[in-house]
């Protein structure tokens, strides 16, 4: 297929909507009505737990942060308050934008804006640009959401680890997003109707930094920007690692999500972070699937998926050295054995963007 | 505009749809928890995709792949990314046929 081009604007994607891939049908594991509907099931019940949950422990870990600032005895209150701040709001987010999470839509909407306000996300721009990355995942040109491109600039990924150019790429955009709405990529995926809105949430937004670093400034102290803004930093990693998990070193521009994205089971804590999007496999599979059915949908179909990887260690010795290939050979990804039990890939699928890349053996 | 028998009452289950095609256009025909039946356009109006794969919670219905949520009595688009409302048909019953006005 040769070089990428992941701009908007760009050949893959024009090639990617004139070869069909974008009109073409995702496989799908079989899953009976009634069971799926069971599974779609939606519910207040775990949401409500999980959400007091959590905004109760970033109120006690921030409580213990300020109480003992500046000692560095806060320092491990800040590091558990962050993690909450700056990657569990990534999945509240998302599973709140799938509206998914409660059966109650305000509720959904609720912490729908809270999650994309900590994340650093315009709520009116990212509803639109999930919506795509669910529609054509993985699409080169047309998924606005790949975070890992090919080739990888491994600096870039180490560096975001810790926030930064999410952050560094945040902020100028949130200042034009205030001041004149939604940018020309923006435009391509959020309606025009919508594009006041991706203002008003901008300037909300700012107006909460701007606040807060003014009260830093008064207080001559950056414990201000300890709460609100540089957990997003300080607090990254963990979204940013399971984050990375999600598609990474595995196909693109396929409609089978067996090929490009991946499960792993992980412990807990993670899971409570992430919400169960740990499932990931299942999850573009069936996005109407609440997180806390995934676990049920994967006993389901996992006889029609790749073996999931163990631990989140296994699934970057999985992926890490198939990233690093690319590097020199773009082409490449991991395609991972199914089980005897599964309905093969569908390969016809691969055909739709000329040129297709090759599988790795 | 002519009636076609599209199913029997008993081939959906109460607060659900199937997909009916006929000719070139498909149809979504829901139950809904009132006992009535009704119908909509068959995809929907955010991207093409059916309805029939969705999950119906009361008198709406969630688009299966973005979660666009529309009121399936009046075809309007309750959620987002669902912002065009859905097109609606006449259903009657008889006996245990239902029928769309199409």
């Amino acid at each position: 297929m040769g070089k990428r081009d992941y701009s908007p604007f760009g050949p893959d994607a024009k090639r990617a909507v004139e070869s069909g891939l974008t009109a073409a049908e995702w496989y799908h594991s079989d899953v009976p009505r009634k069971v799926m509907k069971e599974l779609m099931t939606r519910s207040d019940a775990p949401a409500i737990r999980d959400t007091l949950l959590l905004y109760g422990l970033m109120l006690a870990f921030a409580a213990a942060g300020i109480a003992l600032w500046p000692s560095w005895w806060s320092a491990p209150f800040w590091l558990a308050y962050g993690v909450l701040y700056g990657s569990a709001s990534d999945s509240r987010w998302h599973e709140c934008s799938h509206g998914t999470a409660f059966r109650t839509p305000w509720m959904n909407d609720a912490v729908y804006q809270i999650a994309s306000f900590m994340i650093m996300r315009n709520s009116a721009t990212w509803r639109w640009s999930h919506a795509r990355h669910h529609s054509e995942t993985y699409f080169i040109g047309r998924d606005p959401e790949i975070a890992i491109m090919r080739p990888a600039e491994l600096a870039k990924l180490i560096l975001n680890f810790a926030g930064i150019l999410d952050v560094l790429k945040f902020f100028p955009n949130l200042v034009q997003n205030a001041l004149s709405g939604p940018t020309a990529a923006e435009r391509t995926f959020v309606p025009e109707a919508e594009w006041p809105k991706v203002q008003r949430v901008a300037q909300v937004h700012l107006a909460i930094y701007v606040a807060t670093a003014v009260l830093a400034i008064y207080a001559h102290s950056i414990l201000p920007l300890m709460v609100i803004g540089l957990p997003r930093l300080y607090g990254a990693w963990h979204h940013v690692m399971t984050g990375l998990l999600q598609h990474g070193g595995l196909a693109d521009n396929v409609i089978d999500h067996r090929l490009n994205s991946r499960t792993v089971y992980m412990n807990p804590i993670s899971r409570f972070i992430y919400w169960n999007m740990n499932y990931h496999v299942e999850h573009h599979m069936f996005p109407m699937v609440p997180y806390h059915a995934l676990p049920r949908l994967h006993e389901i179909i996992k006889a029609d998926l790749p073996r999931p990887n163990a631990s989140i260690a296994e699934g970057f010795a999985e992926m890490w050295p198939a990233i690093k290939r690319q590097l020199v050979h773009e082409d490449y990804f991991l395609k991972r054995d199914l089980p005897p039990t599964a309905k093969p890939y569908r390969e016809d699928f691969h055909q739709y963007v000329p040129g297709a890349m090759p599988a790795a053996e | 505009m002519p009636w076609i028998d599209a199913c029997s009452t008993s081939d959906i289950d109460a607060e659900d749809l199937i997909r009916f095609d006929h000719g070139a256009q498909t149809f979504a025909i829901y139950h809904g928890i009132d006992g009535k039946f009704y119908a909509t356009s068959g995809k929907c109006t955010h991207e093409d995709v059916h309805l029939c794969d969705g999950l119906v919670m009361d008198y709406v219905v969630e688009c299966p792949k973005h979660n666009g949520q529309f009121d399936y009595r009046t075809g309007e688009a309750k959620r987002l990314p669902a912002c065009v409302n859905l097109r609606t048909f006449p259903v009657k019953v008889e006996g245990d046929r239902v029928f769309l006005e199409v």
